[in-house]
C-alpha cells in the first residue's frame, strides 16, 4: 500500500475556499432557479465545516468568531446564499456553545451535531410579529417530561433541508409575550407544511419559506437560560457579525469584478488610467471601511465574551447594531460603484463582470432585521446611554 | 425608595400584570418588561432620584427586578455622597 501523494491542506482557510468553489460553481444556478444550495452544503459536510465552532472536547474545533467570519466572507465572495445558509447555521450553534453547556441534552447535541455534520435552521419571525424577535404569540405547552409547540413561522431559511430547528415562543400559555425560550427540534420531531413561497429578489437560494410549525420533543431541549438572555449575550452579536462578514465577501467580491475590469480597459489602453479608475479607488476606500467596522466589531465581541455584564449593556447592543446598519447600507453603495465601473458588462447576466446577483442579494441586507427597527432600538438606548469617546477603548 | 420605584414601574412600565402583584426579586423582564419600557423606567428613576446611571450600570442584570433597581440607585447615591 502507498501513500497519496498530494495530502489535501486541511487548514480551515484551505477548507473553506475548497467549498466556494463549489458554491461559486452553482451560484447563478441556484439563484436563477431558487434553489436550495446543496452542492455547497454537501461540500461544507465533506469538508466538516458545520461543527467546527463546537468545542473540541465535544468532537468539535473550537473555531474562534473571527475564523468564522473569514469563512463567511469567503464563501460569500463566491455564492452569497451558500454563505448565508452557513452564517445562519453557525449563529444557532453559537447560542448553543455559548448556552447548551449546563444541560446534558444540549451537549449530546452538540456531540452529535459535530460527529454527523447536522444543519441548522431558526424559526424566530413569526406571523403577527414579523421581525421583533424578542417578542413571541405562539406558546410552547409542557407536559410532564414532552413538550409541544404550534407556530406560524413567516419565514425559515433552508426550513425543509435542516436536520433541526431552533423555534422562539413564550415560555408558557400563561407567559408575556417577553418571556420566552428556545427549543431545539430534531427531525423527525416536526412536521413543517409550507405556507409561503420564497420567490424573492436575491438570497433566493436561502429558501427562506414560510411554515407551520408543528413539534412535540422531550421538554429536556427547552434551552435552560430565557431567551432574552441567549439574544443578548450570544445571537444578536453573532447575528450581526456573520451576517455582515457574508455581506462584505459579495462587496469584496464585486470590487475585484470592478478591478479586472479597470485593469483589463488599462492594458487594452497601453496603461492610460482608465475611466472607472477613480470611482475603483472609491470603492476601494469603502471596502476597507466596511471591513474595519467588522474587524472592530468582531473584536468587541472578542473582548466582552469574557464578561456577561459587558454582553448585556446597552453600549454592546448600539455597537453590534452600529456594525450591522453600516455594513448592510455600505455594500450597496460599494456594489454600485462597481456596477457603474463595469457598465452594461455589469448589469448583463453571465459576463466575468456580471453583478446583478450580488446587488440583489445585497438588497436583502437592510430588510434582514430592518434598519428601520434596528434605529429605533438604538435611539431608544441613546436617551440614556453614555457616550465612550475614547478611540482606542 | 422601594414605593417610588413601584410608582414608577407602574407609571412607566407598561407591564401585563398589577405591580403591587410582584414580588421584590421577580424577573421584570418575564413579567413583561420590554426593552423599550426599561428606558422608559430608567429615565424616570433619573429624573426622580436626579441621578445619571453610568454605563457599567446600563445593562439588562441592574434592572431585573424591583430589588435589583433599589440596589442600582443606592450604589450611584453612595457613590455621590462619598464624591
Ligand atoms: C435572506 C433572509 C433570510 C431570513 N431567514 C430567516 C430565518 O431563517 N428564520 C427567521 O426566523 N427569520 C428569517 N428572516 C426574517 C428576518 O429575520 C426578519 O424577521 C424579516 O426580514 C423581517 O420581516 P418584515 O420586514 O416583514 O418585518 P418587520 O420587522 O415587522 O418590518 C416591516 C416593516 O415595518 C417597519 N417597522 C416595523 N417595526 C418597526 C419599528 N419598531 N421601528 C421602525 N420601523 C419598523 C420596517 O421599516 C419594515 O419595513 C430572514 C430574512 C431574510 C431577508
Amino acid at each position: 500500500m502507498s501513500l497519496p501523494a498530494f495530502a489535501a491542506d486541511m487548514t480551515l482557510g484551505a477548507r473553506a475556499h475548497r467549498v466556494a468553489a463549489v458554491a461559486a460553481e452553482f451560484a447563478d444556478r441556484v439563484d436563477r432557479d431558487g434553489r436550495f444550495p446543496r452542492e455547497a452544503t454537501d461540500a461544507m459536510k465533506a469538508e466538516r465545516l458545520l461543527g467546527i465552532q463546537i468545542p473540541t472536547a465535544f468532537g468539535g474545533e473550537s473555531a474562534s468568531i473571527q475564523e468564522i467570519a473569514e469563512v463567511c466572507s469567503i464563501l460569500g465572495q463566491a455564492c452569497a446564499a451558500s454563505a448565508m445558509v452557513f452564517a445562519m447555521h453557525q449563529i444557532k450553534v453559537s447560542s448553543l456553545v455559548e448556552h447548551g453547556s449546563e444541560s446534558e441534552w444540549h451537549k449530546d447535541f452538540m456531540r452529535e451535531l459535530a460527529s454527523r455534520q447536522l444543519l441548522v435552521a431558526s424559526a424566530t419571525t413569526e406571523a403577527g410579529i414579523g421581525g421583533n424577535m424578542r417578542n413571541s404569540i405562539c406558546a410552547i405547552e409542557i407536559d410532564g417530561g414532552t413538550c409541544r409547540l404550534t407556530k406560524d413561522a413567516t419565514v425559515i431559511s433552508y426550513g425543509a433541508h435542516a436536520d433541526a430547528i431552533m423555534v422562539t415562543s413564550r415560555s408558557s400559555e400563561k407567559a408575556a409575550p417577553t418571556d420566552q425560550v428556545m427549543t431545539v427540534f430534531k427531525r423527525g420531531q416536526y412536521t413543517i407544511d409550507k405556507t409561503v413561497d420564497w420567490d424573492t429578489l436575491g438570497m433566493r437560494g436561502t429558501c427562506s419559506d414560510g411554515f407551520l410549525f408543528k413539534g412535540e420533543a422531550p421538554a429536556v431541549q427547552i434551552f435552560p437560560k430565557p431567551f432574552a438572555e441567549i439574544a443578548a449575550q450570544s445571537m444578536l452579536a453573532t447575528s450581526h457579525l456573520w451576517w455582515s462578514s457574508v455581506w462584505y465577501g459579495i462587496a469584496a467580491d464585486a470590487v475585484q469584478r470592478a478591478q479586472s475590469f479597470v485593469r483589463a480597459a488599462a492594458r487594452k489602453s497601453n496603461g492610460a488610467v482608465p475611466p472607472g479608475a477613480t470611482r475603483l479607488a472609491e470603492a476601494s476606500n469603502l471596502l476597507q471601511l466596511l471591513k474595519a467596522n467588522i474587524v472592530a466589531g468582531l473584536k468587541t465581541y472578542a473582548d466582552a465574551k469574557a464578561d456577561p455584564d459587558q454582553l448585556s449593556s446597552m453600549a454592546f447592543s448600539i455597537a453590534m447594531n452600529n456594525v450591522k446598519l453600516a455594513s448592510s447600507e455600505t455594500i450597496l453603495v460599494i456594489i454600485n460603484q462597481a456596477m457603474i465601473i463595469c457598465g452594461i458588462m455589469g448589469y448583463k447576466n453571465g459576463t466575468p463582470y456580471s453583478l446583478g446577483r450580488h446587488l440583489r442579494d445585497a438588497h436583502s441586507a437592510q430588510l434582514m432585521i430592518s434598519n428601520d427597527r434596528i434605529l429605533g432600538n438604538t435611539s431608544t438606548m441613546l436617551l440614556v446611554q453614555k457616550p465612550d469617546t475614547s478611540l482606542i477603548g | 425608595m422601594n414605593e417610588t420605584i413601584r410608582e414608577l414601574l407602574a407609571k412607566v412600565g407598561g407591564l401585563p400584570v398589577a405591580v403591587e402583584t410582584l414580588e421584590d426579586g421577580a424577573d421584570l423582564y418575564a413579567a413583561g418588561l420590554s426593552s423599550f419600557a426599561s428606558v422608559q423606567l430608567m429615565l424616570a428613576i433619573e429624573e426622580k432620584f436626579d441621578i445619571e446611571f453610568p454605563d457599567n450600570l446600563l445593562n439588562r442584570k441592574s434592572f431585573a427586578s424591583i430589588s435589583a433597581i433599589e440596589a442600582t440607585v443606592a450604589q450611584i447615591l453612595k457613590a455621590r455622597e462619598a464624591a
